[in-house]
């Protein structure tokens, strides 16, 4: 019995273009983002930002590209080679293959399994490896400080972050994607989950290193974090690792509170718009939100993250599981998904 | 009750909120960035930039060697040597000023009393090497000759604060 025949690799490449098409737009996505971030928080700022390469600046991002992929890629002498030079590469893969269970719109998703979100939740948990790798073999200091503060950050605000999953899913009955996106047919649930979708969007800064819970790459007092040691094309893959993990939490937000590709209200004109425009628009807003806190909050000290995380966070999400759970039984609202 | 306010305040995000708003609106405002090679921002006519020894209308130069220039340097960057020349005025052979050394105090043009050494409006006078910041009689006449029209103007519309 032959393996390679016609219609392996016609199922083969196939597969492989469904891949090139998410990941293609995911990163020019990326490149936009880190633009539009310097234009957010210059126009903060009163300053322009990037406009001088290409119209309105808008090849900046490009030209930045150009310049980390023509750099040296320097590996520190005391550094162990094979993880210092893996764990980027395991931090950015891990960010694009979470992509595989978005659903962008009602039929684009490369995989509509059963359990999107608990494998979600464990891709963006194991994103965690590349950046204690990455701590590890840098054998430095600055590097590995860093290292250890974003796993326990990160660690501490998965938490928060799995308990508001566990109140969308006693909402939803479901734990596929496209289900939990169309049980807000009628309401999306950042209405009645409001204060669930603030610790979403806190945890979710949290979660990416962002301003202003970016201690692990704390310019202030560690030079750069756990990629310090970091040049060239393996900064460059952390730097897209992270503003895709970024993504991915704003789509993930997206699905869970702001009713994914469904149009704002069920009438003819918003219907007629696309799902994927609806997705985007709202996967954008959350993005300003990212940049916009960044360019508004000071850093956290880092016991006051702790602090935030493990006695206001875990507290507060624990208590509205359990109010939601209550109400949900008290008025026989239980959903039950038969699919 | 204060304890329950505080708390209250921080658990609805009231501060950061309000944080919040202020950076939204200050997005659109305008900027305040000068896009600096092509629009340069407005100098005071008593800006001290680079030197410059004037010369009279005639072309007769100003500098009659008196020295108090050299003399006032803070920093010592003023070198001056005179002889007499034929006509028996008494003027420079040697005018040098090491822009490297100068701390564009201003000392020099208030302590000269025929308004030939002065500092202009031009402050874009970077080199690539050291040499080329050290001015000699010439540059700087050069200098003088090159801004005269700005230098004019400066030195009138500020003649009344003197």
């Amino acid at each position: 019995m032959e393996i390679i025949n016609f219609d392996n690799l016609k199922y083969f490449f196939i597969l492989v273009l469904y891949v090139l098409a998410i990941i293609g737009p995911l990163l020019i996505a990326v490149a936009f983002l880190t633009y539009l971030e310097r234009k957010v928080i210059a126009l903060v700022q009163y300053r322009k930002g990037p406009n001088v390469v290409g119209f309105f600046g808008l090849l900046q991002p490009f030209a930045d590209g150009v310049k980390l992929f023509s750099k040296e890629t320097i590996i520190p002498a005391s550094s162990s080679k094979l993880i210092f030079v893996l764990a980027p590469m395991i931090s950015f893969s891990l960010s694009l293959i979470a992509w595989s269970v978005i659903p962008v719109s009602e039929n684009i998703v490369l995989s509509n399994i059963n359990v999107g979100i608990l494998y979600l939740f464990a891709v963006s948990s194991l994103s965690i490896y590349g950046i204690i790798m990455a701590g590890w073999a840098s054998n430095s200091k600055y590097a590995f400080l860093g290292a250890l503060r974003s796993a326990a950050q990160m660690v501490s605000y998965e938490v928060s972050i799995g308990f508001v999953i566990v109140t969308v899913l006693l909402c939803v009955g479901s734990l596929n994607l496209s289900n939990i996106v169309l049980a807000q047919k009628n309401c999306w649930f950042v209405l009645p989950l409001f204060p669930m979708f603030v610790v979403f969007v806190i945890s979710a800064l949290a979660e990416t290193n962002r301003a202003p819970f970016d201690l692990p790459e704390d310019e202030s007092a560690l030079v750069a974090g756990y990629f310090t040691e970091y040049s060239s094309m393996l900064f460059a893959m952390f730097f897209l690792g992270e503003y895709s993990a970024m993504i991915l939490m704003s789509s993930l937000g997206t699905i869970l509170f702001l009713g994914g590709w469904l149009a704002p209200f069920d009438n003819e004109i918003f219907n007629a718009i696309p799902g994927f425009i609806w997705f985007f628009l709202k996967v954008g807003v959350l993005l300003f939100i990212f940049l916009w806190v960044r360019a508004t909050l000071p850093r956290f000290r880092y016991d006051q993250l702790m602090r935030l995380g493990w006695k206001v966070f875990l507290p507060l999400s624990l208590l509205w599981v359990v109010l939601t759970a209550t109400f949900l039984i008290f008025f026989d609202l239980l959903p039950n998904f038969e699919s | 009750m204060k304890k329950v306010y505080l708390i209250l305040k921080s658990l609805f995000l009231i501060d950061i909120v309000r944080g919040l708003y202020l950076t939204f609106l200050r997005m659109f405002s305008s900027s305040v960035t000068i896009n600096y090679p092509y629009e340069k921002g407005k100098i005071s006519p008593r800006f001290r930039g680079e030197h410059a020894l004037r010369r009279y209308p005639n072309g007769e130069e100003r500098c009659i060697a008196c020295k108090l220039c050299e003399a006032i340097c803070p920093a010592l960057a003023i070198t001056i040597d005179a002889e007499e020349r034929e006509d028996g005025s008494r003027r420079t052979t040697q005018y040098d000023i090491d822009m490297t050394k100068c701390i564009y105090c201003g000392l020099c043009q208030e302590a000269c009393p025929v308004d030939a050494i002065v500092q202009g409006p031009n402050y874009e006078f970077a080199t690539e090497t050291h040499e080329e910041l050290i001015y000699n009689k010439q540059k700087l006449l050069d200098n003088g000759d090159r801004w005269e029209e700005a230098l004019h103007k400066n030195i009138n519309s500020d003649i009344e604060y003197r």
